[in-house]
């Protein structure tokens, strides 16, 4: 069932881009707020606010931003744990916000998810065997015999000792738990992981390795990660590219290297240079910004950067700025990027 | 946050942790005095009724009219009531008709009262809505009366004394259940178990339901106690099980008649009911405190 009108238009588009996997096109997801008796208007947090991009296959695409931007909620649209209220999903060009519920459960097993904190993901009354081997209760009719081979290899996989299987989650440190999540989420070979602040809840160390552990399978499977986090070093360190999020909109899209090196967007300036360098001599001028991140329920006019946004113009409080790609492989929203910043800061 | 036994690779420690944990609740609840002895107390008397007849094998209902309300003898340990019936036959008997109808009414509660709570309070929405209205409608209804109706409207047979006890007093389960069941839907593993594909039922029954567990045992221990003391309340106002048929209820209405010339028939009885309800609700209490830590203030 392939598109060929599609196929073709992406051909044309991008010659040398790999090939896409997930396709997100204008999704938005509103939450309602309780409203109270007396007032009219019924109020929507705009967690995601028509949000697009592409996903390649094989690669890692990082998602930073501040708390409360949005991140989480644009990385659960995308495997469906949250319906889009509005826009397109695609999965290998399958439009997957189309699909009903029986349908969609074919998809699902293509993209799984590790969450932030692998205490509270990891049932506590059951012991690592039967939380390995759930993804098969659920899929197949696999045999204990079958079941206990696989949880064996997994577990393998993921670097914990098969005698792991007999404990209970209280009983592992916080990374063998991470594992235990990661071998749950691989255990069905899917194409695609949301690894969701996936190392955030683990010490540093420990962070490493975890991190080292998801580039290996990631070679070894051919998977491709969307990776949710706010330490922006671990983002460096495994994305192949990076969105930037603010207030439920990407404003920055970019291949990794490029965006720490000189961003474009005065937020994404902003967000990394309070990003700490292990390196006492590099001396970076941090960008302190003004005032709050403003409230989603009721996001400012235009752009919605420009009440903090220490180079706003007129024209940025009245007209949105669309997201554009202004150099290869680089989207932008703003009406003024950093174009000339870029030498400041490369010294 | 880590358990001291986490970095522990070798096998057989990784068990040995598992047994302390495992442990930990019934060592909790062996430290609370009142709770033990309870527990110590019911397992005596159970043993004692559902046992003793083997032992004491006189016939509980065998009437002897000449030997009417008598005291303590060789051949009737405990006297004999207005029939000439032997009393510690009676009481055994009685206690055994007792404690099945508490159980009996206490698994019955458990049922609807955790189907009700767990489906509301996982699905939401309407299901929730019809549920729990209709959960606080009962509990606005004084559910001893309505147990009386019923009974005169349905009889008097065990099974209906059961089932309308059971009827009238699952609410308090469901609304346990119902708000423990709103804490979990909204934890991690529920929502991972959803992320990766589970169905509804499966996740209610494989994550949600064994949270649960702890706190449905410490409302059927105290379930039992109040099914126990309804059923007495019932049989006494003389609308529970019907004679000639035992229960401690019925026995005490019976007693009330000679409570001046043989106040044994009526203490026995009375102290039996009282002595076991007691002793199930400490042992509830115990058992909320044994299996959750946190109900004791700190951690």
């Amino acid at each position: 069932m392939v598109n060929l009108e599609k196929t073709a238009l992406e051909l044309i588009e991008s010659p040398r881009k790999p090939p896409v996997l997930v396709r997100v096109k204008n999704a938005k997801k509103y939450f309602k707020l309780k409203k109270g008796i007396f007032s009219k208007n019924q109020q929507y947090v705009k967690a995601v606010d028509k949000v697009s991009f592409e996903i390649f296959k094989g690669e890692t695409f990082g998602l930073v931003g501040e708390s409360g931007s949005g991140k989480s909620t644009l990385g659960r649209v995308v495997i469906g744990l949250h319906e889009a209220d509005e826009g397109e999903i695609y999965f290998e060009e399958n439009e997957i916000t189309a699909l009903n519920k029986r349908e969609f459960q074919k998809v699902r097993k293509e993209m799984q998810i590790i969450f932030q904190d692998p205490s509270g993901s990891l049932n506590p009354r059951m012991k690592v065997q039967e939380l390995i081997s759930e993804p098969f209760d659920v899929y197949t009719k696999m045999t204990k015999k079958e079941k206990e081979e696989k949880v064996a290899t997994l577990l393998e996989k993921v670097g914990l000792g098969v005698e792991k299987k007999l404990s209970y989650p209280h009983e592992l440190s916080g990374g063998q738990r991470q594992r235990v999540c990661i071998a749950r989420a691989i255990a069905l070979n899917p194409k695609f992981i949301l690894a969701d602040e996936a190392v955030s809840a683990l010490d540093v160390s420990v962070q490493a390795q975890v991190i080292n552990l998801l580039k290996d399978l990631q070679k070894e499977l051919g998977l491709t990660y969307l990776f949710i986090a706010h330490g922006l070093n671990v983002v460096r360190y495994i994305s192949d590219r990076v969105g930037v999020m603010y207030l439920g909109q990407l404003v920055e899209v970019a291949e990794t290297e490029e965006l720490f090196d000189h961003p474009l967007h005065p937020y994404s300036a902003a967000l990394l240079s309070t990003n700490p360098v292990a390196d006492p001599r590099k001396r970076k001028e941090k960008v302190v910004l003004k005032g709050e991140i403003p409230s989603p329920a009721n996001p400012p006019a235009g752009c919605r950067f420009h009440t903090r946004c220490p180079i706003a113009q007129e024209i940025c409080k009245t007209k949105v700025p669309d997201l554009v790609e202004i150099q290869e492989g680089r989207q932008v929203a703003c009406h003024f990027p950093l174009l000339t910043n870029s030498k400041e800061e490369t010294e | 946050m880590s358990n001291p036994a986490a970095n522990n690779t070798d096998l057989n420690q990784v068990r040995v942790s598992a047994n302390i944990k495992k442990s930990t609740a019934w060592t909790r609840l062996k430290k609370n005095k009142a709770a033990f002895s309870a527990l110590i107390f019911l397992v005596l008397i159970h043993l004692l009724i559902f046992v003793g007849p083997f032992i004491w094998t006189v016939n509980p209902d065998a009437t002897n009219p000449a030997g009417m309300l008598q005291g303590i003898t060789a051949s009737h340990p405990l006297g004999t009531d207005d029939l000439g019936r032997d009393v510690l036959a009676r009481m055994m008997k009685g206690g055994q008709i007792t404690l099945l109808v508490g159980f009996g009414a206490m698994f019955f509660t458990v049922l609807i009262g955790g189907l009700v709570g767990m489906l509301a309070g996982y699905y939401g929405k309407w299901v929730d809505i019809i549920l729990m209205r209709f959960t606080e409608a009962m509990l606005s209804i004084p559910n001893f009366f309505l147990a009386l109706v019923a009974l005169t409207v349905f009889g008097k047979s065990p099974l209906m004394v059961v089932l309308v006890i059971a009827f009238t007093s699952w609410m308090e389960i469901a609304r346990v259940v119902y708000g423990e069941t709103l804490k979990w839907k909204e934890s991690e593993f529920v929502e991972a178990s959803e992320a990766l594909g589970s169905s509804s039922v499966r996740t209610l029954y494989k994550h949600i339901f064994p949270q649960i567990i702890p706190s449905i045992i410490v409302s059927s221990t105290l379930g039992i106690a109040w099914a126990i003391l309804t059923e007495s309340a019932i049989s006494y106002l003389g609308l529970g099980i019907q004679p000639p048929t035992a229960t401690w209820g019925n026995m005490l209405q019976n007693a009330q008649q000679y409570i001046w010339t043989t106040p044994m028939l009526g203490v026995l009885p009375g102290v039996a009911i009282a002595l076991v309800v007691l002793a199930y609700n400490f042992l509830g209490d115990g058992l909320r405190d044994a299996l959750d830590p946190k109900h004791r203030g700190g951690k």
